[in-house]
């Protein structure tokens, strides 16, 4: 008997006398189904993210380009064709370099410490339970912690609604993000290094610092770039602390109240008049500009990082 | 606002709940079955390509998809849904479900991509099609992750701002019907410190109120999460 009867044989006895049947085009048909479910639902957030920058586009560029760059320098104003995004576009810039000031050193020092030296004490354990927890936080909560901090609390530092209460907020806000990089790109650093570091004498401290900081870092940064993309798009915790909507100066010191480019798309968006939906697809235009610019330089950095290695 | 002497929170969680159930009812199918399809379909260079794709879209600014849920979904659904407001529960439901999906589907593809191959070879041996493999084996295999992505898509979702303030209004009213406009806790929020908010008012105390109501539900569900997962993680070698 060649193997084909055998097998043939074997069907039928499984078919027939067991009661089993294979149906197996029956479930290669469920199968080619489930199959093309799963590509629409992976498809469907393409189309609806392809529908949106489309959208935007289409709302957005004409008055972006209309007598270009005056939506860039100019301020914002009570008619929509002479109002522009100079205020909102320089407080989120200002508002970026001051998170990143107060985030990076707060966060990087953070992770080395739980990576390198925290080991698995009570205390790292129970900071670590609770980046954990942080990071799940809402942001508006976020602003209602900046509102009673640095508002209230620290009024006199801080000058209250300020453009530096809001940095710090954001600051707190990415916190997070950036230990969870940081250990991350520690963790990638082979132990060989370090062990060999400490055979030559080196310190704990000087391992750390001359090399595994150095082949961390790419990682670090990558993580915090994001981490701060993500801070610039935020609008809820600057609504709390109480970013002003009309701001038609630029700040010149970091007590000044401040507007940022999500809060004057927030105002413009919620506007009943179609002009003002326009200027607030425009100014969604220019954030998505300086969005995919910050997100390029992380790709460019990983990407540096992985052909390196 | 604050005209009606009689305070609560209940409508506010109720209009929370009703964006949160309708984001969930699109994030969650679509997030697994994108999750299914990037770990167990999808070869390694559409994989890279998709990717990138998904986390651009978890990076897109929640108020750049309130702008888009108003005035581009809104006046799209009017076509088809009768009754339906400017300010609606639906339009603002479906975004915030786009907006959560890459969460979804990023974590339980993690989960499942960790499921041991040794796993889905048995299933093979015994006769499973793919897809009887990846519903019977794969997906209970990594339940734990699943579950819990779901959970954070949860709590991100009731934490969401700027998609219910725009999109569905600022307007308390105590209904299930997603047509109407509805005041969730987060745009409760935000309209109440949208003017000068004194210390010590009434107003100041009920931002607070509400803040700290939200922060207890999303924290249980994220000690939940945290407890399904260690309770449940099947272990292999």
């Amino acid at each position: 008997m060649t193997t084909a009867d055998s097998s043939k044989d074997l069907n039928q006895i499984s078919d027939s006398a067991s009661g089993f049947d294979s149906n197996l085009a029956g479930r290669y048909q469920q199968d080619k189904i489930f199959r093309i479910a799963a590509l629409i639902a992976t498809l469907a957030g393409l189309v609806v993210l392809g529908f949106l920058v489309f959208d935007i586009l289409v709302d957005g560029l004409g008055r972006l380009l209309q007598n270009f760059p005056s939506f860039i320098n100019s301020f914002p104003s009570r008619s929509a064709d002479r109002a522009g995004v100079l205020s909102a576009l320089v407080g989120s810039i200002l508002l970026l370099i001051i998170t990143a000031l107060a985030a990076f050193p707060l966060g990087v020092g953070t992770g080395i410490f739980l990576q390198e030296f925290g080991g698995d004490s009570w205390f790292s354990k129970f900071v670590e339970v609770n980046i954990g927890n942080l990071a799940a936080v809402p942001s508006i909560i976020y602003g209602l912690l900046g509102l009673t901090v640095f508002v209230d609390l620290l009024f006199n530092v801080t000058g209250g609604r300020s453009v530096v209460s809001a940095g710090l907020t954001l600051a707190l806000l990415i916190l997070p993000v950036i230990i969870v990089a940081t250990r991350e790109a520690m963790k990638a650093v082979p132990d060989s290094l370090r062990l060999a570091g400490f055979a030559l004498g080196s310190t704990r401290w000087q391992v750390i610092w001359e090399h595994v900081l150095p082949l961390a870092l790419p990682g670090i940064l990558t993580g915090t770039i994001l981490a701060l993309s993500r801070a610039i798009g935020e609008t809820a915790p600057l609504i709390v602390i109480g970013a002003a909507t009309f701001v038609p100066f630029l700040p010149t010191n970091l007590k000044d109240s401040f507007t940022a480019l999500p809060i004057q798309i927030f105002n413009w968006t919620s506007r009943p008049q179609a002009a003002f939906h326009a200027n607030a697809a425009a100014a969604i235009i220019v954030l998505m500009v300086l969005l995919l610019t910050m997100n390029a330089g992380a790709i460019f950095l990983r990407n540096k990082f992985q052909s390196e290695r | 606002m604050f005209t009606n002497p009689q305070y609560g929170i209940f409508v506010l969680i109720s209009a929370t709940l009703l964006t949160s159930v309708v984001a969930l009812l699109v994030a969650v199918p679509l997030g697994l079955m994108a999750a299914i399809f990037l770990s167990e379909y999808a070869s390694r260079q559409v994989r890279g390509w998709l990717k990138p794709i998904l986390e651009i879209l978890a990076g897109v600014p929640t108020v750049v998809f309130g702008y888009f849920a108003l005035l581009a979904v809104t006046p799209i659904l009017r076509l088809f849904v009768p009754g339906l407001q400017t300010f609606n529960g639906l339009s603002a439901g479906l975004i915030l479900g786009f907006a959560i999906l890459p969460t979804i589907a990023s974590l339980s593809e993690d989960a499942i991509y960790a499921v041991p191959q040794s796993l889905r070879q048995g299933a093979y041996a015994l006769g499973a099609t793919k897809r009887e493999t990846i519903t019977n084996v794969v997906l209970r295999a990594g339940l734990s992750g699943i579950v819990a992505s779901i959970i954070l898509g949860v709590a991100r979702a009731v934490g969401e701002t700027m998609i219910v303030t725009l999109a569905a209004g600022q307007n308390p009213t105590l209904t299930l019907d997603p047509r109407v406009p509805i005041a969730t806790m987060t745009a409760f929020m935000v309209q109440v410190s949208g003017g000068d908010v004194a210390v010590g008012t009434i107003k100041y105390k009920s931002l607070f109120a509400v803040g700290m109501t939200l922060f207890l539900i999303t924290l249980v569900l994220n000690i939940f999460s945290f407890w399904f997962v260690r309770r449940f993680q099947e272990k292999y070698e």
